[in-house]
């Protein structure tokens, strides 16, 4: 009697035990937005599991720039999560192609976004999406207003009035006029190049002529941008040459700095640390009346690692990611990522709120060497850190730096050969 | 015919087993993996082809080269400040009279125990312009002027991490001659000074020739600790080894190039062949000093 009621003692265990594992799905995510780690915990992940019980889910990023390099060896190794966070075009592609993501074109919450938004997950042709578009980052300059009210600087519009106001603050001396270093490079190439870039190069349509082959790099439209990048040298703090990216941050934060050229991704960090108003201006543009182009860039998608346990979860988290809900908690709990849903979200952000507002007074556009163009070595994209870093110190000109980088696309790339 | 001793192979088993796994296996299938490309998400074998890209395709050429002639740089000056450096201090530091050397020898060879990631962060925070303390001190003696932020100038920025290093792993060599100046006997000396061979003449007399294998033993250590070395300027400058690839070594160009960097995608055919090369300038390197340099060094019996 004894050994049979331990029996079923033990059967029991052993039910309630496996009937918990089927219940709880644990998902795990990848990302390389280390800085949305809590807004993950506190705000996304709690609203996703109180909707979805039974699924767990578990935020685990990476740095940023060593996320590539770690996803890769993840997914080559079969030990990375069961959700992708994608980088946009290449990266996540060559991913896909490799049946390391899975197709979601049958997902229908993948209807409430625009092709625009869509295509940087897409294959070449568009026939396959494999990554919820979630966000966009747009690239400008955010400003101190305290020290542009005590300097007594207008907020400028078009690039005469952007360095005049330069010089104010550089006369003045309170301030550093802008808060950029080289020692990271790609701040010189993102927030430098690719932020005043799109005036220059028309934006879309400069972008496309580039890939088809009708527009070089060694054109003034793609070499110009370099010339004014070399006269930021001059406006950026003692020493930038060694000035990393965050100690960019900080000084503009602490307030030492009176400009700051940004992306948008930046509002939450900013906001937290900083204790003056802020304010934001678009990229300059050459005369008053020019039609503005900003970079707006798809930044963020997500997508399932094709080789998941859980595939039904994994699922029902993208499906949830795909929704308005998910856009406005996202959008707001980020300010500066905006949705790309086409349900459009309200930001309660002012400093979002603006430069959100720039998407109906400009073209956007996105970074010039995402698409295709860095697809072969020599590498577009890393090579115009490289040029952008030179062109601010002042070691090459222009033209030597279009020439280059020219040579580099051309030997590849057969639309330039 | 005599037995076979068993207990030989059974003794040598475990660290052989261990050794070929974790060693030898990862290390010829690295060189395997040089041999083959990827074409259309399937592998196929190129034979040298990759070697011939790196070597003579200008795009990877030059990097090669770069990184080579760096790394290069990066030994000379270990070679010059660090080496000396240690033995210097290892000749002080065996001084009889000297007081507090214990406590000496552990201030000095505590950075050795200490993560490149610390090392890096914290040198680059006293180098900072922004925030750093150089500047600051050399302000308080006004020699602001002679300040620059060494990480950021592609001339400076190379021998900079490399003294960086030196500060580092000054430590090692210092110990080991420290216990090969320990281990010379009284009586060579004292034999010495009834010549009248004393003090600083007494060093290079007789100390020197003496410690010169020690001496050799670390060069190779610091030759293949070297080209080896990323680690540093993985954690100070990243992989693109800023500013405009003047700190790029074989070791960062290697990373870039397997893992791959930001758009970049990783190529582990390409990165293999890097460590290919970097295994066979290693090789040739210990082997020049094995036999052409070792069997012709003059030996003391003590």
């Amino acid at each position: 009697m004894i050994r049979n009621t331990l029996k079923l003692a033990l059967i029991s265990t052993a039910l309630t035990a496996t009937g918990a594992i089927a219940q709880d799905v644990t998902i795990t995510i990848e990302s390389w937005r280390n800085d949305d780690l809590a807004l993950w915990q506190d705000k996304i992940i709690p609203a996703f599991e109180a909707e979805n019980p039974g699924i767990k889910v578990k935020f685990t990023p990476s740095a940023p720039t060593e996320y590539n390099a770690v996803l890769n060896s993840k997914l080559e190794a079969g030990s990375a999560g069961d959700i992708i966070t994608c980088r946009p075009f290449d990266a996540s592609l060559a991913l896909f192609e490799a049946g390391h993501l899975a197709d979601l074109d049958d997902m229908a919450a993948m209807s409430n976004f625009s092709d625009v938004a869509k295509s940087a997950w897409q294959t070449d042709d568009g026939s396959a999406s494999f990554c919820v578009p979630m966000a966009s980052v747009i690239h400008g300059f955010i400003y101190n207003k305290d020290a542009f009210a005590e300097v007594g600087v207008e907020v400028p519009n078009t690039e005469a009035e952007f360095f005049a106001a330069l010089e104010a603050f550089k006369a003045d001396g309170t301030y550093i006029p802008m808060a950029m270093g080289t020692n990271d490079q790609w701040e010189a190439a993102t927030m430098g190049y690719n932020n005043i870039g799109p005036n220059y190069w028309k934006g879309e349509e400069g972008r496309r002529a580039l890939i088809a082959g009708d527009q070089k790099l060694t054109d003034e439209a793609w070499t110009a941008p370099y010339e004014t990048l070399a006269k930021w040298g001059a406006y950026l703090g003692d020493g930038y040459e060694a000035q990393t990216y965050p100690d960019s941050q900080n000084l503009f934060t602490l307030g030492r700095a009176a400009i700051y050229p940004a992306g948008s991704w930046e509002i939450s960090g900013f906001n937290a640390q900083a204790d003056f108003e802020m304010g934001a201006f678009k990229p300059p543009v050459q005369n008053a009346g020019d039609t503005c182009y900003i970079s707006d860039h798809t930044d963020i998608g997500i997508g399932m690692n094709a080789a998941t346990a859980n595939p039904e979860a994994a699922k029902t988290f993208l499906a949830w990611v795909g929704s308005p809900e998910f856009a406005s908690i996202f959008g707001n709990a980020l300010p500066g990522f905006f949705p790309l849903s086409n349900e459009p979200v309200t930001l309660e952000d002012p400093l979002a709120k603006e430069i959100v507002g720039w998407r109906g007074e400009c073209e956007s556009t996105i970074r010039s060497t995402y698409q295709i163009l860095s697809r072969g070595t020599p590498n577009l994209e890393n090579d115009t850190w490289g040029a952008s870093v030179a062109a601010i110190k002042g070691t090459s000109t222009a033209a030597e730096l279009g020439a280059k980088l020219q040579d580099g696309l051309a030997s590849w790339y057969a639309p330039h050969q | 015919m005599p037995p076979i001793r068993w207990h030989i192979v059974v003794f040598l088993a475990p660290a052989v087993l261990v050794y070929s796994a974790v060693m030898i296996f990862p290390l010829f299938n690295t060189l395997r993996l040089a041999l083959y490309s990827e074409v259309d998400q399937t592998r196929i074998f190129v034979g040298m082809e990759n070697f011939r890209t790196l070597f003579f395709d200008p795009i990877w050429s030059t990097q090669f080269w770069n990184a080579l002639g760096n790394n290069l740089w990066f030994f000379v000056i270990h070679m010059l400040v660090q080496n000396p450096i240690g033995v210097a201090l290892a000749a002080v530091l065996s001084h009889p009279r000297l007081r507090f050397a214990a406590l000496y020898r552990s201030a000095i060879f505590i950075p050795t125990i200490l993560s490149f990631v610390i090392v890096g962060f914290a040198w680059k925070l006293i180098l900072s312009p922004i925030w750093g303390i150089a500047p600051t001190m050399l302000d308080a003696v006004g020699l602001k002027f002679l300040f620059a932020p060494w990480l950021g100038k592609e001339e400076y920025a190379l021998t900079t991490l490399a003294l960086i290093s030196v500060w580092q792993f000054v430590g090692i060599p210092m110990m080991l001659i420290y216990a090969a100046l320990l281990s010379i006997p009284e009586e060579i000396l004292e034999a010495g000074e009834v010549d009248g061979i004393t003090g600083t003449s007494a060093f290079w007399k007789i100390k020197l020739p003496l410690i010169l294998p020690s001496i050799g033993i670390i060069s190779i250590l610091t030759f293949v600790g070297n080209f080896n070395a990323f680690d540093l300027i993985y954690a100070a400058q990243g992989a693109l080894a800023g500013p405009d690839f003047s700190t790029d070594i074989l070791g960062t160009f290697m990373y870039r190039t397997f893992f791959g960097f930001q758009l970049q995608l990783g190529d582990p055919h390409m990165g293999s062949a890097i460590a290919g090369g970097m295994f066979a300038i290693i090789l040739i390197g210990v082997c020049i000093y094995l036999f052409g340099i070792q069997t012709r060094m003059r030996r003391y019996q003590l």
